[in-house]
């Protein structure tokens, strides 16, 4: 009997994984925002714990987000200063800084009601979807446009979000540029911002 | 300093950062630093200051009623179009002038003083606020370098030179200065301590409207003096051409690069 209910249970996580990997999301730009947002709202709007919302977030940062072309942007030119081992550290690093801190900012909205407005194809690889963040009593309404990277059209891909007309993936470019420059362009010195940002 | 030497002052400063350089289709996201220690120390200060005092107000503030906050914030929002009308006139902007003319019309008369906002529901868009920082931009002069300034908060020096003269084609500040200027529009019955009330009270506005935001920032940026400077320079850029960065394509050669790995 134990031996029947332990196979179910496999079973059961089983088909449960492969539902889960199974879901792909929608080529067409705008469809795929939106279903990012209607995900992310469920587990916002859950009773589940801070920790576990930022770890289903962080899933689907993973599978929406370029987070390695991300990685690679913000750190300017001196991606090409750095050896390979250099490089792959920081890959680990900027993954791990970049989920902290996404889902940091978005575990602070509990309940977020955002309107999917348009999409624009502004050149072959990229589409903008604007959405709004709509105003509540105590916080005016926000326009977000998502940059979605499409030059692979089966796999679109976030690669920034411009918050009314401010680019993220620029500003955080501009931070590492700047713990650089006061740091003779050491690539430790961010390796050990990054690490600070991830403990703490 | 009598007025007359500062706005004679204030001309050769424009004339000499104006013909410096080109247009802003030439703006730099990122610009050099005037004295970055200062800067970060001032900084430093500002956000303590925000802590003890704006902040604690903000939040007082965001605790009235919904009606008084839209009303006042309508109401100073009027009042400011008034800045912005001069702006768009100086930048030959005569479209968003007369918007902007539409609407301080309308919203001070049906409106009630400004309190109420028909002139969106008339046609009348409400569009971005213009200073004299911006009308600089537009006319071509150079950022300039990059600091922070006490209470004021960041700052490149177009933009402080751009905030001495909004000081000249501001009516409110002629309204609530005019026993001290010798320009035409005056009124002696309204106090300075008017137009610093008008100053304080947009500003606590403003920053009720950005509690979380300002929260998130400073809990996640690994250098939030960086990230203020990018943000401020961002909205400078996007203020100036009056378009949003997503719209007008952003610098893609860094991506590109990235791509072709």
């Amino acid at each position: 009997m134990k031996r029947i209910l332990r196979s179910f249970l496999l079973l059961l996580l089983l088909s449960f994984i492969l539902q889960v990997k199974s879901f792909a999301y929608s080529t067409d730009p705008e469809k795929f925002i939106s279903e990012i947002i209607d995900e992310a709202k469920l587990i916002l709007n859950s009773s589940d714990t801070k920790e576990i919302k930022a770890e289903k977030l962080s899933i689907i940062a993973l599978k929406t987000v370029d987070v390695k072309g991300i990685g690679y942007y913000t750190l300017g030119k001196k991606r090409k200063d750095i050896d390979p081992d250099q490089l792959g550290k920081y890959q680990e690093l900027f993954e791990k800084y970049f989920l902290k801190s996404f889902t940091s900012r978005l575990t602070d909205y509990s309940d977020p009601k955002i309107s999917v407005l348009s999409a624009e194809k502004v050149s072959e690889k990229y589409t903008i979807v604007k959405t709004m963040l709509v105003k509540t009593d105590k916080k005016p309404e926000v326009k977000i446009d998502w940059r979605v990277y499409t030059k692979d059209p089966n796999k679109p891909l976030i690669r920034d979000l411009i918050v009314e007309g401010l680019s993220l993936a620029r500003t955080q470019k501009e931070e590492f540029a700047s713990i650089l420059n006061s740091n003779n362009n050491e690539i430790d010195a961010l390796f050990q911002k990054l690490e600070e940002f991830i403990n703490k | 300093m009598t007025l007359d030497r500062i706005k004679i002052w204030l001309c050769a400063i424009v004339f000499l950062s104006v013909s410096s350089v080109g247009s802003y289709a030439d703006e730099k996201y990122t610009t050099n630093e005037c004295f970055e220690k200062f800067s970060r120390g001032t900084l430093k200060f500002n956000q303590a200051l925000d802590r003890a005092i704006l902040k604690p107000v903000a939040k007082g503030y965001r605790a009235l009623p919904v009606g008084v906050r839209t009303g006042t914030s309508n109401f100073m929002g009027n009042l400011r179009s008034l800045l912005t009308f001069s702006n768009n006139v100086l930048q030959g902007d005569i479209k968003n002038a007369g918007n902007t003319a539409g609407r301080f019309v309308i919203n001070t008369t049906v409106g009630i003083l400004g309190i109420f906002d028909p002139a969106s529901k008339m046609g009348f868009e409400k569009k971005s606020r213009e200073d004299f920082g911006q009308t600089l931009g537009v006319w071509g002069a150079d950022t300039g370098c990059y600091f922070v300034l006490p209470v004021l908060g960041p700052t490149t020096t177009r933009d402080a030179i751009g905030l001495i003269g909004n000081v000249f084609i501001d009516p409110v500040y002629h309204l609530t200065h005019g026993g001290e200027t010798d320009l035409v529009v005056g009124n002696e019955n309204m106090g300075e301590h008017n137009y610093y009330i008008y100053k304080g009270t947009d500003a606590v506005d403003f920053r009720s409207k950005n509690i979380e935001s300002i929260d998130s920032l400073e809990k996640n940026s690994i250098d939030f003096y960086a990230s203020v400077k990018s943000l401020y320079l961002q909205n400078r850029v996007q203020k100036i051409s009056n378009q949003p960065i997503s719209s007008k394509g952003q610098d893609d050669s860094d991506w590109e690069e990235i791509d072709n790995q």
